[in-house]
């Protein structure tokens, strides 16, 4: 399990719980149930929590899937620098947002969510990850007929692609000890 | 719209199925619990949340037994091949078993959802019902406490003043493994998104082990009879038309109307889940079996850009093609499995796997193959499953679109198809079969070897499929893609744009494949 990013896990388990939590709160404050002020309070953090958890960071390695209309959110995420950076500071966070929400039977479940998404952003933290902000790349759209490129222009054995830098494009390499069971013969179409 | 209905109407109608069974389920344990005499003093204090919490039970019971269906792979490869004279689009459905998974537990999340809220409100009015001092019949039903003589009597699990609905719930069965299950789901569900599944295949694998405590916790949910109805007997000496307003005088010489009795349910969930656990046991047990049978490697080949491919030999094993296999490997790590389409043909002596490094599973496989002294890790293999590429030999014309390591399933086919050539099997019907892989300048094909036309780019799907349309104007045309969603996108609406209206003539059939 080495390349598991926790904190892309803790991400999905927080945003979550913001739900939950403002499940819970809506619930509690419409049905004015006893202490039902803390359910305000849950819808709150809830929000807050989701608006914070909206923008997905970067991945280590490979891209990145964002989720619709985050950069607005990222813009604001990034604002903050450290403080929304650094995954110890989002699990302290957590944890103390998750406890007024636990004295009430609507939120509980919020808190233990919100709880466990702090702990795993804890192992997080732990390991060293960090939030980067996905910043928005100017989009080039090539024409479906620009694809088509010259032959290379090198007789083989060619190197592969590795070699080569080609960022966007999936590839297997040329050649390879295939042996044919029968021989083939070659058609020219 | 149309061509899409005639392939999938058993899809649509499994679908179809499945939801009018769940607003039957839920609509008729609603007017149960909404509508009959003995919930009447129920009723009386927690109003109609009881119905929606028990309406929402039963199509919890009902989709956590539907729910292990379709994971059990081996069954549904052994319903694929009785049913191998059913045409295929009747043995569609069974590729979109992970769909119906997927679909069963957002119901789930959702039924949980109701299902809670209801209970929020039933546990508030226990609650409030218990603390209240006005006289009214719910106070006084709220009062039948469990401790006396006739200890059916109790109503209201909330038997004092001053116990709070969080100390009611953690001190009950039904509500501590409420807590536990739906905590375990919602885990479940974040480590099962799309992004995680895709990118960390691992932390989803193991995480939705927890379905284990789910399935525990759902048996063990209804053991503490929390949901009560009148007795038969109760109901007999004193029904609730009679006596629901007299119950001041409840137990007075006076009236002829005695203090209710309750019972609570014994729990059902067992009922349901039972059956289906057993089958995914045996499910399991059966892949450990499978796993167990001896699977000799016959040739390992490195291939450029990190590809390994595998050819090995297990005894019984046969295969169709396009089918995919799982595979273990023990040395990399003891639980995982991973699907591989198998890239040998059926009339080879062996079949054989080309693996992608693509993660942490498939990087640490391809490095233990690669050290050349070590002993060879064994590997375990279970299946072959079946997919979509079998019906390729049914078309006159198949076009096979493969992108990157997705050309693999159409390796197995153009390999068959060329055997069967050689053999002259007379039910093959292929007779023109194109190969357009997206691989860039290569001039032989290293999975089949077979020498191709090299071209360079992206293709203008227009103008292949002008042309085909053009060259077979009469022929049904199959189009194979193995390959991402966008492509997926421009090949079908290619195939809706070329099909012509008049069935006689060119007809494009779409189907697609991703892992």
């Amino acid at each position: 399990m080495g390349q598991i990013e926790w904190a892309m896990w803790a991400n999905e388990q927080a945003l979550a719980s913001g739900l939950i939590l403002i499940t819970g709160g809506i619930v509690a404050t419409a049905g004015r149930f006893t202490q039902w002020y803390f359910g305000t309070y849950s819808i709150a953090a809830g929000v807050f929590i989701c608006l914070l958890e909206y923008p997905r960071g970067k991945r280590k390695k490979g891209s990145t899937m964002e989720r619709c209309g985050q950069k607005y959110m990222t813009s604001v995420v990034k604002l903050f620098g450290p403080l929304t950076r650094n995954y110890y500071v989002r699990a302290v966070l957590h944890l103390l947002l998750s406890v007024p929400a636990g004295f009430l039977l609507a939120t509980i479940l919020g808190t233990a969510c919100l709880a466990i998404a702090s702990t795993i952003y804890l192992l997080a933290a732990i390991r060293g990850e960090q939030w980067i902000p996905i910043e928005p790349k100017p989009k080039e759209r090539p024409q479906v007929g620009g694809t088509i490129k010259q032959p290379p222009t090198n007789p083989p054995p060619r190197p592969p692609a590795e070699v080569r830098k080609k960022p966007s494009v999936e590839e297997e390499g040329a050649g390879g000890p295939q042996v044919n069971p029968i021989p083939v013969t070659d058609e020219v179409v | 719209m149309g061509n899409w209905l005639v392939d999938h109407w058993l899809s649509v109608l499994i679908l179809v199925a499945w939801l009018g069974l769940n607003i039957f389920l839920f609509v008729y344990a609603f007017l149960i619990y909404e509508k009959a005499d003995k919930y009447f003093y129920t009723r009386e204090i927690l109003g109609t949340a009881l119905a929606f919490a028990r309406a929402s039970a039963l199509c919890l019971n009902c989709n956590s037994m539907l729910i292990l269906i379709p994971v059990c792979r081996n069954l549904l490869s052994f319903l694929r091949g009785t049913c191998s004279f059913c045409n295929h689009t009747l043995r569609k459905p069974l590729d979109h078993n992970l769909t119906f998974h997927k679909l069963v537990a957002y119901m789930i999340c959702v039924f949980t959802a109701i299902h809670i809220i209801a209970h929020l409100f039933n546990f508030e009015h226990y609650s409030r019902s218990q603390q209240a001092m006005d006289g009214s019949l719910a106070s006084v039903l709220s009062s039948l406490s469990r401790h006396e003589k006739e200890s059916n009597s109790w109503l209201n699990p909330i038997q004092s003043p001053n116990m709070t609905v969080i100390y009611a719930t953690f001190t009950s069965i039904a509500g501590l493994t409420g807590v536990i299950l739906t905590i375990a789901l919602i885990l479940m569900v974040t480590s099962a998104v799309e992004f995680i599944r895709r990118n960390y295949f691992e932390l989803f694998w193991y995480t939705h082990h927890l379905f284990i405590i789910y399935i525990i916790c759902l048996a063990l949910h209804g053991m503490g009879g929390i949901v009560r109805a009148q007795t038969e007997d109760s109901m007999g000496e004193s029904h609730p038309y009679n006596c629901s307003k007299s119950f001041h005088e409840w137990d007075k010489y006076v009236s002829s109307c005695r203090r209710p009795h309750f019972e609570g349910h014994p729990p059902e969930s067992w009922k349901w889940i039972l059956a289906p656990i057993a089958l995914y046991i045996f499910e399991r047990i059966l892949r450990f079996y499978r796993s167990q049978q001896r699977v000799v490697i016959t040739k390992v080949v490195m291939h450029p850009s990190n590809v390994l491919e595998l050819q090995m030999r297990k005894r019984g094993f046969s295969m169709e093609v396009g089918q995919y296999i799982f595979v273990n490997c023990p040395s990399v790590s003891l639980l995982e499995w991973h699907p591989f389409t198998l890239t040998s043909a059926p009339e080879e002596d062996f079949f054989s796997i080309h693996i992608r490094s693509a993660g942490d599973w498939t990087e640490n496989l391809i490095r233990a193959f690669e050290h050349q002294h070590s002993p060879m890790p064994r590997i375990q293999v279970d299946g072959p499953f079946g997919t979509v590429s079998e019906d390729v030999f049914q078309f006159e014309v198949a076009v096979l679109v493969g992108a990157g390591i997705g050309v693999t399933p159409f390796a197995s086919i153009l390999k068959s198809i060329w055997y069967k050539f050689q053999r002259a099997d007379h039910k093959l019907k292929t007779q023109k079969a194109g190969h357009a892989a997206l691989n860039f300048d290569k001039a032989t094909d290293i999975l089949t070897g077979l020498k191709q036309k090299t071209s360079f780019g992206r293709p203008m799907w227009d103008n292949e499929f002008s042309t085909i349309a053009t060259a077979y104007p009469k022929s049904v045309v199959g189009v194979f893609l193995c390959g991402p969603q966008t492509l997926a996108k421009s090949l079908s609406k290619c195939c809706h744009r070329y099909s012509s209206l008049d069935p006689r003539k060119v007809q494009f059939y779409f189907n697609k494949e991703i892992f």
